[in-house]
């Protein structure tokens, strides 16, 4: 009895508040818009003949006759990837060093990563707002130092967007190459170095395929979140930052399409799907290979 | 003690003023006597004062403290109720897509999870406001602190609970006075995330907020879209503030009690 409770509760909790919910999205994605509160025709209430007979894919089908939502799809997937790639630079150099470090500094090494994290992540993009602006605090910076005689606009370009991203999942990147690299046995590396190998060719032939397991770690858990991202292009993107997130915001708030918003989430969620079960393999493998 | 090399040293330099000048400089702008956010003209904290006079901000803040103090108790309450059914739970039917249901939430984009909550709440003609709020934020943040408590509860000696079961405690009990008392830690960090979680959420709230509750990062994001303002300068740095000695007492506490369990342990040692 005791156990049912105990397994019933969250259960009924999760399929009640996740699982219909996005049972809901996906029937509002089959159904017509109308001007109307909600603005939506209900497909289910009048029976299930009538139902399969009412679903309609013009939704999908408007999304891909629009040239807008393949273009926001392909660029939220380039930026992704991208700012992937670039907080893969920024974050490995970083681990490397943080797991050569003395015994003793790891810890703070580690809190200070972590520190940004929780703080607020509206805060942490808004302050680049500032810094990025036309008479921003980069723009100061460089005009004094010299080297630019016009500020550069990087605010509300994807450069901005860019640098957001990487800024913000910085930390997801750094703590799994960190793991990696921190169980790494040095001795291999001193093996390497006496036979012969340079210690580029020790760092690129051992250091780097050790720590793989935390390169793919680190790149799903930026690249799968950053790929919906929304508060990142909408403050530091421009109009022409496209990104599948904030598109999904407008049609939503903006010309309260419902239908097509929830299309949008549909499609979304299918591309999001092979990231996210490479992920999941990735990790299963790597919990078998400590066992 | 081998030293770092110079690449490496350059490298945390660079990373750390990366990751940390920009909310320095955020911090410092919080002071500045002119209203242009760009200009310095002098210290002043005119700007904290004016922050404490708007309404409109100490209401959306008392909302969103409200919010992230129910849903990470609820949370953690029932991310640990499933937890303990992932990992003790042993096999039951639909096993599989309770185990999905905790780990989707932590990859689905929040514009998805927010979108589908609304809908749900208007589909069942539930009111927009504090409880629609409280329950999506529950919804995910008890997600996180189930992986939190689940990771503890995996390596967690078994042996202890079946000895209290042993020696007559029902489960509830074994529960109460063996298990909570050791996975403690998790479950408390499990709510500290659940709470941050609650406290940062900008697009769950935007979807699931009514017009009669509005949550701080909420009221930030309209003012921030309209571009930097003094203001939200001296709100980010209080944020700040309090999220930093937050996270540094915590550790020091819980290095502390580590501290003093080595030195319990050493002494057990020696008095064998």
């Amino acid at each position: 009895m005791q156990r049912l409770i105990l397994i019933a509760v969250p259960y009924t909790w999760l399929l009640a508040l996740f699982l219909v919910p996005f049972l809901i999205v996906f029937k509002i994605s089959l159904s017509d818009v109308e001007l109307a509160i909600p603005p939506y025709t209900p497909t289910l209430s009048d029976g299930i003949v009538p139902f399969f007979k009412a679903l309609d894919f013009e939704n999908f089908a408007f999304l891909a006759s629009d040239d807008l939502y393949w273009k926001a799809y392909l660029s939220s997937l380039r930026i992704a990837l991208i700012s992937t790639f670039l907080t893969l630079l920024v974050g490995y150099p970083m681990a490397y060093a943080m797991a050569r470090a003395p015994e003793e500094w790891r810890p703070t090494l580690m809190m200070l990563v972590i520190l940004p994290f929780w703080t607020s992540f509206l805060i942490r993009v808004y302050a680049w707002m500032g810094i990025l602006s036309q008479e921003g605090f980069l723009n100061q910076f460089l005009l004094w130092t010299g080297l630019i005689s016009e500020p550069l606009t990087i605010l509300n370009t994807t450069t901005a967007v860019y640098i957001g991203i990487v800024y913000t999942y910085l930390p997801f990147m750094i703590l799994p190459i960190f793991a990696a690299l921190d169980r790494l046995d040095g001795s291999l590396i001193e093996a390497a170095e006496d036979l012969g190998c340079s210690r580029f060719q020790a760092f690129w032939l051992v250091t780097i395929p050790l720590s793989k397991n935390g390169i793919v770690a680190g790149s799903f858990l930026v690249f799968i979140p950053a790929l919906g991202e929304f508060v990142i292009p909408s403050l530091l993107g421009g109009s022409g930052t496209l990104m599948i997130g904030k598109v999904l915001w407008e049609e939503f708030f903006n010309n309260r399409d419902w239908p097509v918003a929830s299309a949008v989430a549909v499609i979304l969620l299918l591309i999001l799907i092979i990231p996210i079960v490479l992920f999941q393999r990735n990790q299963q493998r790597q919990a078998e290979a400590e066992q | 003690m081998k030293r770092l090399s110079w690449f490496n040293t350059t490298s945390l330099t660079l990373g750390f003023a990366f990751l940390y000048l920009p909310m320095i400089i955020l911090v410092i702008y919080s002071f500045n006597e002119s209203k242009l956010v760009t200009v310095w003209a002098g210290f002043s904290t005119k700007w904290y004062g004016e922050l404490l006079q708007n309404e409109a901000f100490l209401d959306a803040a008392w909302v969103t403290l409200k919010v992230a103090v129910l849903s990470s108790t609820l949370a953690t309450v029932l991310g640990t109720m499933a937890a303990y059914v992932l990992v003790r739970g042993g096999r039951f039917m639909g096993r599989t897509v309770f185990s999905g249901m905790i780990y989707a939430p932590l990859v689905m984009p929040e514009v998805i999870t927010g979108l589908s909550l609304l809908l749900l709440f208007i589909g069942i003609g539930l009111d927009r406001g504090v409880l629609t709020i409280v329950l999506a934020h529950t919804t995910f943040a008890m997600c996180y602190v189930s992986v939190v408590v689940s990771s503890r509860l995996l390596t967690f000696d078994r042996s202890l609970e079946e000895a209290a079961l042993d020696l007559g405690c029902t489960g509830f009990e074994a529960f109460r006075l063996v298990t909570l008392p050791i996975i403690a830690p998790a479950v408390i960090s499990g709510w500290l995330l659940a709470f941050t979680l609650s406290l940062d959420d900008l697009v769950i709230a935007s979807f699931t907020a009514g017009p009669s509750a509005t949550t701080l990062p909420i009221k930030i994001f309209s003012a921030v879209r309209l571009g930097v303002s003094p203001e939200i300068n001296a709100l980010s740095t209080l944020m700040i503030a309090i999220v930093t000695f937050g996270v540094i007492s915590a550790s020091l506490v819980s290095k502390r009690n580590s501290l003093r369990q080595q030195r319990d342990e050493q002494a057990a040692a020696r008095a064998e």
